[in-house]
């Protein structure tokens, strides 16, 4: 990954149509929030209440309140197995939680399935990317398009009814794919494509479906470094349409530059939010990744406690098992 | 070689009649289920027995009108198909097939059971049921008829035809289907069903819709077996007839509107053909007596199928019609 992210002038799709600067409202609107977990944001467009979800004696899942600014791109990071993806799959129906709610533009989220959360306008994409392999690319998209009336089975029959609004969709459909620069993969299968290829039909896809709140888990994962700055400037993109856009993701110079708000996640909690400036100065944060007291250096004094507890441990250990098996030292002594 | 051109007479009329049509609208009926979107059904046949008895059972012991049997047949797999689908179609892959080849193995065998023989007439099945429809021919279905070498029975030619129009009806359903948005939402579901729910398609509602329409064309199928053998015994409905309709289909190309219909045809002429051919080659001393009797024929004619099949999958996996870099795609 480049560590200096080129600005937005290097990925000509960025700046298309908007015709301006970017306007990030997001980000000015939330400069003066307090840097700490469950803060309440100016205008939220998910709000998450007490969502737990276990699996037997496991918390994957434990978030008292979270806030989702509107507009704006959130980026959820953490180790693995922090409950990211759990977390998305709860938000967008693939898996029930064990309590809790959450809701999307005020109208509350829970019991819905995958297809009605969709339906809503949230509209996700896989951490392993679900290409349907073998459809066209065209396919795929025209898949994403919502209210096709010729996906009922009775007017599908009669192609009159359908026609015009799937011209229509294969008009919105090509220009997404010149968007994305696969138009000329049209009518390629898209289980032939390659890996950062699938990556971005799977978000053109989802855009089928002019969804208000785009969540991307792991986007940029297997992508190579080219590919990373042209998914980048489509996120940006997504943003400068005024979707939300909440994203998973591991490499922080990504997280970095397209951000406006950082949430952490460490053992099913959100540990700690705020700009992705704030982020690596975290004390919660750093130790979430890295354990914690692992950059402080040991003192003489330090070093010798330390091993003088380790030597008291080591005796202790021998004294018990001397204690535990008295017999034993003594058959040694007297055998023989 | 005057009795091998009578074999392949025999065999070219046994992959144009009424058993060929009969694993046609199986074949049809799975090729939406399993080549479009994905759906294990392993008990096909249980929806041809119940179309088959449907009419059987409304005819020969209720007195109904043989139409009224039709909509009873049809009534019926629809109900199977929602009993199997209600509480499988939610969960992965592996259960609706558990499920349907359980319900074909206990259908069959209740429909034989001692205590169904007031309705079923057990193992003896049921008869003449097939006249009202028989009645129907325009032409004398008494008389026998030649056609192309092969000679038909008047009401043979009757229940053929009318069985060809259905498969006829039922591919220019598939085909009208398939190309339109609804295909390509099945379609998805057979490659991702996650995808598509999070593209905001009710997954479930579309599975029940392939369930219920292969299911009805399997009860056609079932229907014209019936009354095309003038009878309808629990042990016709074997459900070993369900993995021959998946062998047509993957014969012929899943995934193709015309796939299973020529799969069934070549299917049941190369199991007719090996049977009559062979027996004519040991009837003339050409295959020794003690290297293969005629009473081994029933089975090895199978075991032709078994090897067509496996060297099918070898050289061409995609069947006759199907597209081979869409078949070589899983392999990458």
């Amino acid at each position: 990954m480049p560590a200096e992210p080129t600005p937005s002038g290097a990925h000509a799709m960025s700046t298309t149509g908007t015709g301006g600067p970017p306007k990030r409202l997001a980000q000015a609107a939330l400069r003066n929030l307090p840097w700490e977990v469950g803060v309440a944001k100016p205008d939220p467009a998910i709000v998450v209440d007490g969502v737990v979800r276990t699996f037997g004696g496991l918390t994957a899942v434990s978030v008292d309140h979270l806030e989702i600014q509107r507009g704006g791109i959130t980026g959820l990071i953490g180790p693995n197995g922090a409950g990211k993806t759990t977390l998305f799959n709860l938000l967008t129906g693939f898996d029930q939680p064990d309590g809790g709610t959450w809701s999307f533009d005020g109208r509350s989220l829970g019991k819905l399935s995958p297809h009605q959360v969709a339906r809503l306008g949230v509209v996700r994409t896989f951490q392993l990317t679900k290409a349907l392999s073998r459809l066209t690319v065209l396919q795929n998209m025209l898949l994403g398009a919502q209210g096709q009336k010729g996906e009922s089975f009775l007017r599908a029959l009669v192609p009159g009814i359908w026609r015009a609004q799937e011209k229509a969709n294969t008009e919105k459909a090509m220009d997404l794919l010149r968007r994305f620069k696969l138009d000329a993969k049209k009518d390629d299968f898209a289980g032939t494509l390659s890996g950062g290829q699938r990556k971005l039909l799977e978000m053109a896809r989802a855009l089928m479906s002019d969804p208000k709140v785009v969540m991307l888990d792991e986007p940029m994962a297997g992508v190579n470094p080219a590919l990373t700055q042209s998914l980048l400037g489509h996120v940006k993109d997504l943003r400068e349409q005024g979707m939300t856009v909440v994203f998973v993701e591991h490499d922080m110079d990504v997280v970095r530059d397209i951000s406006d708000w950082v949430v952490v996640m460490a053992a099913g909690k959100v540990i700690a939010e705020g700009p992705p400036e704030s982020i690596s100065q975290n004390k919660a944060v750093v130790d979430a990744y890295l354990g914690a007291h692992h950059d402080a250096p040991l003192t003489i004094e330090d070093e010798d406690r330390v091993l003088a507890e380790a030597e008291a441990a080591i005796s202790r250990e021998e004294h018990a098992d001397d204690v535990r098996r008295p017999d034993r030292k003594h058959e040694k002594g007297t055998d023989r | 070689m005057a009795e091998l051109l009578d074999a392949l007479a025999v065999a070219l009329k046994a992959g144009i009649g009424f058993q060929a049509v009969f694993f046609a609208l199986l074949a049809i009926g799975l090729n939406i289920q399993f080549g479009y979107t994905g759906l294990l059904n392993f008990g096909q046949i249980a929806f041809a027995m119940l179309g088959g008895y449907g009419i059987a059972i409304s005819v020969a012991q209720w007195g109904l009108p043989f139409w009224v049997g039709v909509l009873i047949g049809i009534a019926a797999a629809v109900v199977l198909a929602l009993l199997l689908g209600i509480p499988t179609l939610r969960l992965r892959a592996d259960y609706l097939a558990i499920a349907t080849i359980a319900a074909a193995e206990g259908l069959r065998l209740t429909f034989r059971s001692v205590s169904a023989t007031p309705i079923t007439a057990g193992t003896r099945g049921l008869s003449g049921f097939s006249d009202p429809f028989v009645e129907l021919a325009p032409w004398d279905t008494a008389r026998r008829y030649s056609i192309l070498g092969t000679r038909w029975s008047g009401a043979d030619l009757w229940v053929t035809l009318v069985g060809w129009l259905l498969v006829a009806l039922a591919c220019l359903l598939v085909w009208l289907l398939v190309r339109s948005p609804w295909g390509r939402v099945v379609k998805s579901i057979r490659e991702d069903e996650d995808a598509v729910r999070a593209l905001g398609k009710n997954v479930y509602v579309y599975k029940m819709q392939a369930l219920v329409l292969g299911g009805v064309l399997g009860a056609l199928g079932g229907m014209i077996y019936a009354v095309g053998t003038a009878s309808a015994t629990p042990d016709q409905y074997q459900n070993a007839n369900t993995f021959l309709a998946y062998a047509a289909l993957i014969l012929g190309g899943a995934a193709r509107v015309l796939g299973p219909v020529i799969g069934a045809m070549l299917l049941y002429f190369i199991i007719q053909f090996a049977d009559t051919g062979l027996r004519t080659l040991i009837g003339n001393g050409v295959i020794p007596e003690n290297l293969l009797s005629a009473t081994d024929v029933a089975q090895i004619r199978f075991v032709i199928i078994g090897l067509g099949l496996i060297l099918l999958l070898i050289f061409r996996p995609q069947g006759i019609f199907g597209d081979r870099r869409e078949v070589m795609l899983d392999a990458r």
